[in-house]
């Protein structure tokens, strides 16, 4: 089995950085950190996570769909898009990787968005297993192995370096010119690293959380829940939760002048914000109890009806830490099945 | 057209008709003079002028009209009064069609229809209504039972006259909400004017209009015995990607503009109540 | 403490003073607290918390549940500074709430805690001038001081500008000189380190809007933000100018009226430094025109939207402003 040992690192994102553009996650403070481009010298972060999620690469903040000049009168439309590079992203988490491919099916799905198809074309995923799991994390409930991250290669970390295991055909393309850089080692510590990770996973805290309660089909058993207006009571409606969510894919389209032309962008959007839903004619969704029962209904039960039973959480935990007032899907999920069996 | 859903056409606004104080009625062409696309009745496109913004309308005529395509449209808000400023040569951007239609070559065919709307809502039905005349012989007796405020917020006014009335196996009722000088026909709400004239409860039912009176409008047809499963209608909520994706009309588990707008009453009833 | 506010307020709900109370819930790993609207006794018997992790300024909920009855609210000094505020602003219904004064001793910052590499956990207990974490992965045992969040290390107060009771001592104004060293820092920069540092803070910025939403100082129905007739309306910014119009309008905005309770730092999932935007208001009007504490009382005026004859003249002003 390929390793890599930790003093070669660099050697491997160097070698990486050849034929595309290399992203890990980088200590920004003290255990927080954010993906940054690799250059000579980038200190990797040791961290569990970064504080934003994957998606940004495929699903960036804000992003031009489309620009227009106007010349007597008549409308000029341009694709503002270049040829996309390739491009690679080291250190991806289980939780992560799994998230790539609920919003594979709601962009990919016809009618394909090709904004984010051309970015998945050309991204590379190389994930690594969690050794040190925090207690904010419950992917296990989402049946989410963290020992075998997936993407294209998976590298599974020990002591002294990491496991390499291609996952894709893509992954085993990109490992083959790479083969001096590693060295040959039998299997056996890939699998005791892998057994500590998942024994780790089974003291968590939220290591018993269940998830049979949801799923689709259930939207007239929780809609009318009472406990959805105690729960969202303390929620100021902000788009923590939303923006640093790795599925949450909701988005706005708006336009800008720039002052030579207007170019109309699109950008994430939450379903906890105000205007979300907000016509000329009215708002369905009045207060924050019904914004808030949105995000989770979706997450715990639309999205699974129309996706085969996947949840639309991944349970990396980012909400449970980002949240300013400390409500999260864990509480809701928690809430929702106590109660069930009062009503 | 483009396959790059997101990115709309330029087309150019040939006619603006002025319906009703708050209705103009937009006629739109490709620059080449040709109708931008094929839809199915019922179905939407999303109308934008650059710079302002992007909504999603219904198109208002007919698939058998080859010629080109148009919109009622409604003064009532940022986007719309900008769209009534327009002029005919200008132009603005068109993407679609979207949406699931009536389904006219399935559940409607060989129909007894009665077609129920109330101001702007007639803007939906008129696509169908249109395309049932020209295919007069698959479809059975059409009934249209049409109000609004008054004789001047009545949309197609003219074509009504002149046209639908006029065709064989077409009765058109009309009623606005309070007396008019100059107006001799029926004055009272619509959900009463369809009790009033009691239609035949095998009719396949078509209803559009502003929520309130379609709630209304159904609760008086299920009084008179029509059933759920005879009622289409359309659904309205906030869009602004057109597929499904964006999830701003999502609502249960349906995206309006994708698995809507066009609505199964007994559908509806499935479905949260928060529209 | 935590028992005789739990006492407290089942006595007021019980005599019919208020119909809700406004506290603490306890949640998953005894850091994650939410505030809570408790309805009776065995609520709060069952979830009421205080401790060091309370950090959550309840002030701005007041507006919404003072509009609904009776309500007593336990304020923490700097909550106190917010609620008068409020007050003074006619946001909240001072009929309709009952306020008591409880002493802090500073609040803890999780994610101090787990800058130290900390991670896992179970529980924290507090001891002494220590909290001792428990964790998956062993226990650790962290100083007080060197976990508590910015704010409470720089206090401005222990004191409780409006109550209707107390419990336990009242405290006292504390000295402000270190409260403004950081501003001091940014003000010993030449422009542009100045705008290195704010662009380099600023484009962290994700427009989740939760240090405006958690503000209590930014009460507006309709923000200008998400309002499409304001000409400003944005959701994400559409470029760097506008990244940084979203935070410097909102400065703008709140000041004279900011009580630099610290929220919007505490809320911020990128660690913008955002008080030392409001802080240099305050620290401007204090210089400008004289000592001036929002919140304090809700009678004196703003100096911002006041003029007298003693004004700074606006040269003065740009003239500090360029330097």
């Amino acid at each position: 089995m390929l390793f890599l040992k930790s003093a070669d690192l660099e050697r491997f994102l160097a070698a990486a950085s050849e034929t595309r553009t290399v992203y890990v996650p980088v200590d920004v403070e003290p255990k927080k950190s954010a993906y940054r481009k690799w250059t000579p010298g980038t200190a990797v972060s040791k961290g569990l996570k970064t504080t934003r999620s994957a998606k940004d690469f495929f699903f960036p903040q804000t992003e031009d769909l489309v620009g227009f000049r106007i010349e007597n009168k008549k409308i000029q439309i341009l694709d503002p898009r270049g040829e996309e590079e390739d491009f690679a992203v080291f250190g991806v988490r289980a939780c992560d990787a799994r998230s790539f491919g609920i919003l594979d099916k709601v962009f990919l799905s016809e009618p394909v968005d090709t904004y984010y198809e051309n970015r998945r074309a050309h991204g590379l995923i190389l994930t690594m297993t969690c050794r040190r799991p925090a207690e904010t994390c419950f992917c296990t409930a989402f049946g989410i192995d963290p020992a075998s991250p997936g993407g294209d290669v998976a590298f599974t970390e020990t002591a002294d370096g990491w496991y390499v295991e291609a996952v894709t055909e893509r992954g085993r393309d990109f490992l083959a010119p790479l083969g001096d850089l590693f060295e040959d080692r039998d299997g056996s510590g890939a699998e005791a690293a892998k057994e500590e990770t998942r024994a780790i996973m089974k003291r968590l805290p939220l290591a018993d959380l269940q998830t049979d309660a949801f799923g689709g089909g259930k939207t007239k058993e929780f809609f009318d829940r009472p406990e959805w207006a105690s729960l969202s009571e303390a929620c100021i409606g902000c788009g923590t939760c939303t923006f640093v969510c790795p599925t949450c894919q909701c988005y706005d389209i708006r336009d800008y002048d720039t002052g030579h032309g207007v170019k109309r962008f699109r950008c994430w959007d939450s379903c906890m914000y105000s205007d979300f839903t907000k016509m000329a004619g009215g708002n369905p969704r009045l207060t924050q109890k019904e914004r808030f029962r949105q995000r989770f209904m979706h997450k715990l039960v639309y999205f699974p009806e129309n996706n085969g039973g996947e949840f639309g959480c991944v349970g990396c935990g980012r909400c449970l830490a980002s949240c300013p007032i400390h409500m999260n899907i864990v509480k809701v999920m928690k809430t929702l099945s106590e109660g069930q069996d009062e009503s | 057209m483009n396959p790059e859903t997101l990115i709309p056409h330029p087309v150019v606004v040939e006619d603006v008709r002025i319906d009703t104080p708050d209705v103009k009625t937009f006629r739109i062409l490709t620059r080449e003079g040709d109708k931008p696309f094929d839809h199915l009745p019922g179905q939407c496109a999303m109308i934008s002028v650059p710079g302002v913004g992007e909504g999603m309308f219904s198109i208002t005529s007919s698939p058998t009209n080859r010629a080109y395509m148009e919109f009622s449209i409604k003064k009532c808000g940022h986007l719309t009064s900008w769209l009534h400023a327009l002029e005919p040569g200008m132009e603005v951007t068109v993407r679609g069609p979207y949406g699931r239609p009536f389904p006219v070559e399935e559940d409607l065919l060989g129909r007894d229809l009665l077609f129920i709307a109330g101001g702007i809502g007639l803007a939906p039905l008129r696509s169908v209504i249109n395309y049932v005349r020209d295919n007069r012989e698959r479809y059975g007796d059409v009934e249209i039972i049409y109000g609004a405020r008054s004789k001047d917020d009545l949309v197609d006014y003219r074509e009504i006259l002149e046209e639908w009335q006029t065709t064989p196996g077409v009765r058109v009722h009309l009623t606005i909400d309070r007396e008019q000088v100059g107006w001799d026909g029926h004055v009272g709400f619509v959900p009463n004017y369809v009790k009033e004239l009691n239609p035949d409860l095998k009719k396949t039912v078509l209803v559009c209009g502003p929520p309130i009176m379609i709630k209304f409008t159904v609760q008086g047809l299920t009084e008179l015995g029509f059933a759920p499963e005879q009622i289409w209608t359309t659904m309205e909520l906030r869009m602004k990607c057109g597929v499904g994706k964006c999830g701003r009309c999502n609502i249960g588990a349906k995206y309006v503009c994708k698995d809507g707008p066009v609505f199964r009453y007994d559908e509806l009833g499935e479905l949260p109540d928060e529209y | 403490m935590q028992e005789m506010m739990k006492k407290r307020a089942m006595e007021l709900l019980a005599d019919g003073t208020v119909t809700r109370v406004i506290g603490w819930r306890r949640g998953e790993f005894s850091y994650d607290i939410s505030p809570a609207v408790f309805e009776d006794a065995a609520q709060i018997e069952r979830d009421f918390v205080w401790d060091a992790f309370c950090g959550a300024n309840v002030s701005k909920y007041l507006i919404r549940e003072s509009a609904k009855g009776r309500v007593l609210a336990f304020l923490k000094p700097c909550d106190a500074f917010s609620m008068n505020q409020l007050l003074a602003e006619h946001r909240v219904k001072r009929e309709n709430v009952y306020l008591i004064g409880i002493p802090c001793a500073g609040k803890a910052d999780i994610d101090r805690i787990k800058a130290r590499g900390i991670d896992g956990v179970t529980g924290i207990e507090e001891d002494g001038e220590a909290f001792v974490v428990h964790t998956i992965y062993g226990d650790e045992r962290v100083g007080r001081a060197d976990v508590l969040a910015e704010r409470c290390l720089v206090c401005k107060s222990k004191r409780h500008p409006v109550y209707d009771e107390l419990l336990g001592e009242e405290g006292e104004d504390l000295p402000d000189d270190a409260r403004f060293a950081g501003v001091e820092k940014l003000e010993a920069m030449t422009a542009e380190e100045r705008f290195a540092f704010w662009r380099g803070e600023l484009s962290k910025c994700i427009r989740c809007n939760a240090c405006r939403n958690v503000c209590p100082a930014c009460t507006c129905e309709n923000c200008v933000f998400d309002n499409p007739d304001s000409g400003i309306s944005q959701k994400a910014a559409a470029d760097p100018f506008e990244e940084n119009m979203y935070h410097i309008i909102r400065a703008f905005h709140v000041a004279g009226r900011c009580t630099d309770c610290g929220e919007c730092s505490r809320v911020c999932p990128e660690h913008i430094p955002l008080h030392l935007l409001n802080r240099k208001f305050i620290k401007d009007i204090d210089e400008l025109y004289g000592t001036y504490r929002a919140g304090e009382d809700d009678e004196t005026k703003n100096p911002l939207t006041s003029f007298t004859e003693g004004d700074a003249e606006p040269a003065v002003v740009r003239k500090r402003g360029r330097a």
